[in-house]
């Protein structure tokens, strides 16, 4: 707990010092951890490998922005719809693809996913398709507060990402997290055990769509713009991406492999246009030699108490 | 006498002391020595958002050559108010998130003076809310309608490259009066084509043509021949817009389906930017027409500027690279960044730019201008530049292929491509 705590109120004293380029990016990186952490309660702690996460993202979204754009809801009621978006979409996905497991799951989120992104490319004339479209900068202010300065964006970030970083941690720490973990280790066992399964893997992916969907809605309001590139596939990878990076399993994994990811395309790009080239051949180093992640790897060797 | 006298006052070694202890004294003052040096010398620094990877690269590949080449223009003819131009790039990956990112990149980290680039209507529309909250004036060389239909905000402006619903609605005149009077749409089915669809079926109507058939092809598509029997017999000309990697399939297709009596057709050059029309399977577009932002091969009526653009960014008479004639251009879009930064720079230098706290001015001096005669800094052609929409108007060319080479047929005037005003930028407050 102290650990999770000390991460928040180092981000809270960074907003103090950062310069403003760090300052900005580590607003997005908490926005885009948010969707991380998400991910890392179904597929870190559940076993349930989803490849179309980014469906969710614009469930929240597209809840939040389209109701601002068609009916000129302000934002902080329309973050609302867009979470209430994401909990009833999310129970949806989940009662359908939870019919499936293993690679089936797999493939079945992906579809989802994909149809998605070609509705939103269909319903053109409303959502813009691909050019998606941008919330105005005097619209986005929750009582009076002027989401697009840079120092609320990054305190509105903050908040967002405390409050998940701890209700994760509260989960994985509930029995209800341990039955979780249990499914991921053996779900045939925790079955026997008397636990039902179907109910908490649908827990699961209703509080990760969710979280997911409070990243989106996020996103949108933080930095005034909506649209479909949002949708494709290569959006549904990046949280893998994160939580292999940072560590499956561990609350604070998420964050670390976003902030690493993060770094790594903005500085290899200075460097050399084949950055996903360096982003690819770090992940076959980590895979073969941290094969926990950053952050479980820390674990592995030192912490081994880490949640 | 005394006049002479009082001229030929020599500096004496005491007041020569004196001055330079002065001027030192001056320059340690807190900020002063870094205002005198970016007053005289120090370069303006502009931030060049690029498509150097994702499914924009062929177009920033090109966008890279000539911005690098007009800069070496400018600079060569004494920079920018005397100082010299530094372009920085920095990889948007074709994606609106991180252009936006790179945006806030130029602002802060870099301390760029102004941002400008790229082409892919999501990366501007992804990135044009966070340069307005920067207030950073950033130049977009995108023929996106985003500009001009008010969407964006007063510090994106488009300065260098007409609009595609300009574009659109000039194609209409001479599609219906010299090709046929009714048409069949084949679009992709996103906003790019709906634009298409609906600017042109209204502009074509007005021409006293028809659209008979609008068929809208699904992104993911990869073979089209399910779609050709949908084109009503009676149509004149098809009017296709097909972008991606599939225009190939496409086009290869369609010229099976049609075999040797097909009706006439037009299309939009963009799918084929930086493709070379001598490869295999486009046969089949020998004798059709096209829309080009600026002819990619030299015309019979070339002008010295297009001559001295062409030869300053590497590109040869078939429009390829000088080095390389198979490394075909993005012709049609790239004069776009030559032209904006000769816009900057006249913009920077109507308002005595110094510094950023001068980006005010620097919008409100290009607000203000109106006519671009054609010259060096603008080869493609005249242009008008409206200062409530931030929108650019001019010529359009719709070139025929003939011996695998695309040839002039038709040049629009610039008020085929105006209309109404959608947005007045000039009422919104910095």
């Amino acid at each position: 707990m102290s650990l999770h705590l000390a991460l928040i109120a180092l981000l809270f004293a960074l907003h103090f010092i950062l310069p403003d380029y760090h300052h900005g990016n580590l607003a997005r990186v908490m926005v885009l951890a948010v969707y991380a952490m998400a991910y890392n309660v179904m597929f870190g702690y559940t076993g349930l490998l989803s490849l179309g996460h980014a469906m969710f993202f614009c469930a929240g979204m597209y809840g939040m922005g389209l109701s601002m754009r068609l009916y000129e809801i302000s934002a902080g009621p329309a973050f609302l719809i867009g979470l209430s978006v994401s909990v009833i979409f999310s129970l949806l996905i989940g009662l359908l693809a939870l019919r499936t497991i293993g690679v089936a799951f797999m493939i079945v989120t992906l579809m989802f996913s994909q149809a998605i992104f070609l509705t939103i490319l269909y319903f053109n004339p409303i959502t813009r398709g691909d050019e998606g479209f941008v919330i105005p900068q005097a619209a986005r202010q929750i009582a009076g507060i002027d989401l697009s300065d840079s120092g609320n964006r990054y305190f509105a970030a903050l908040i967002l990402f405390s409050i998940c970083l701890l209700a994760v941690l509260k989960l994985v720490r509930a029995p209800t997290g341990r039955v979780l973990i249990a499914i991921r280790e053996n779900e045939e066992r925790a079955k026997m055990l008397g636990y039902d399964i179907w109910a908490h893997k649908l827990g699961a992916v209703v509080m990760s769509g969710t979280m997911a969907g409070a990243a989106g809605a996020a996103y949108g309001l933080l930095f005034g713009t909506v649209g479909a590139s949002f949708a494709e596939v290569p959006f549904s990878i990046l949280p893998l991406l994160y939580v292999l990076l940072g560590g499956p399993g561990t609350v604070i994994g998420p964050f670390v492999g976003t902030l690493f990811m993060f770094y790594l395309r903005d500085l290899s790009s200075a460097l050399t246009d084949a950055h996903m080239l360096v982003a690819g051949v770090v992940l076959i180093l980590l895979t073969i030699y941290a094969r926990r992640g950053i952050m479980g790897l820390i674990r592995e060797k030192w912490l081994k108490w880490l949640p | 006498m005394a006049i002479k006298k009082h001229l030929d006052v020599q500096p004496t070694r005491r007041n020569v002391l004196t001055g330079l202890a002065a001027a030192g004294a001056a320059t340690t003052l807190p900020g002063f020595a870094p205002y005198v040096q970016a007053q005289s010398s120090a370069p303006i620094r502009i931030g060049f958002q690029v498509h150097r990877t994702g499914i924009g690269a062929a177009y920033g590949r090109w966008y890279d050559r000539t911005t690098t080449a007009a800069a070496k223009v400018i600079n060569d003819a004494g920079g920018i108010n005397g100082r010299p131009v530094e372009i920085i790039a920095e990889d948007d990956g074709t994606d609106p998130k991180r252009g936006a990112e790179v945006i806030e990149k130029f602002a802060t980290y870099h301390k760029a003076d102004i941002a400008f680039g790229t082409l892919f209507s999501h990366v501007v529309i992804g990135s044009a809310p966070r340069a307005g909250e920067l207030k950073m004036p950033y130049f977009v060389v995108s023929e996106g309608h985003h500009v001009a239909s008010g969407m964006l905000n007063r510090y994106t402006l488009q300065p260098g490259i007409t609009d595609v619903k300009s574009q659109v609605q000039a194609m209409a005149p001479f599609v219906a009066n010299n090709l046929g009077k009714k048409v069949t749409m084949i679009f992709p089915d996103f906003a790019f084509g709906h634009d298409h669809r609906d600017y042109f079926s209204a502009a074509v109507e007005a021409q006293g043509g028809e659209v008979v058939a609008k068929i809208a092809i699904p992104p993911t598509e990869t073979s089209f021949t399910k779609y050709f029997p949908k084109i009503p017999r009676n149509t004149d000309v098809i009017y296709h817009v097909m972008v991606g990697p599939a225009v190939l399939t496409f086009v290869k297709e369609m010229g099976e389906f049609f075999g040797s009596s097909r009706p006439e057709i037009f299309g939009f050059i963009d799918s084929l930017e930086a493709v070379d029309l001598k490869t295999q399977g486009l046969e089949f577009l020998e004798g059709t027409y096209f829309w080009e932002g600026n002819p990619r091969y030299a015309q019979a009526n070339q002008s010295e500027h297009d001559k001295f653009y062409r030869a300053a960014v590497g590109v040869d008479q078939n429009g390829a690279s000088i080095s390389d004639g198979k490394d075909v251009s993005t012709y049609a879009h790239m004069f776009g960044c030559w032209e904006t930064l000769h816009v900057i720079k006249a913009g920077m230098e109507a308002s005595g730019y110094q510094g950023p706290s001068d980006r005010a001015k620097l919008i409100e001096a290009v607000e203000a201008m109106t006519n671009m005669p054609l010259s060096q800094a603008h080869p493609q052609g005249a242009k008008m530049f409206n200062g409530k929409t931030h929108q650019v108007f001019g010529h359009q060319y719709i070139t025929q292929v003939k011996g695998g080479r695309l040839e002039l047929a038709h040049t629009t005037s610039i008020e085929d491509t105006m209309y109404p005003d959608e947005v007045d930028y000039t009422s919104q407050s910095f």
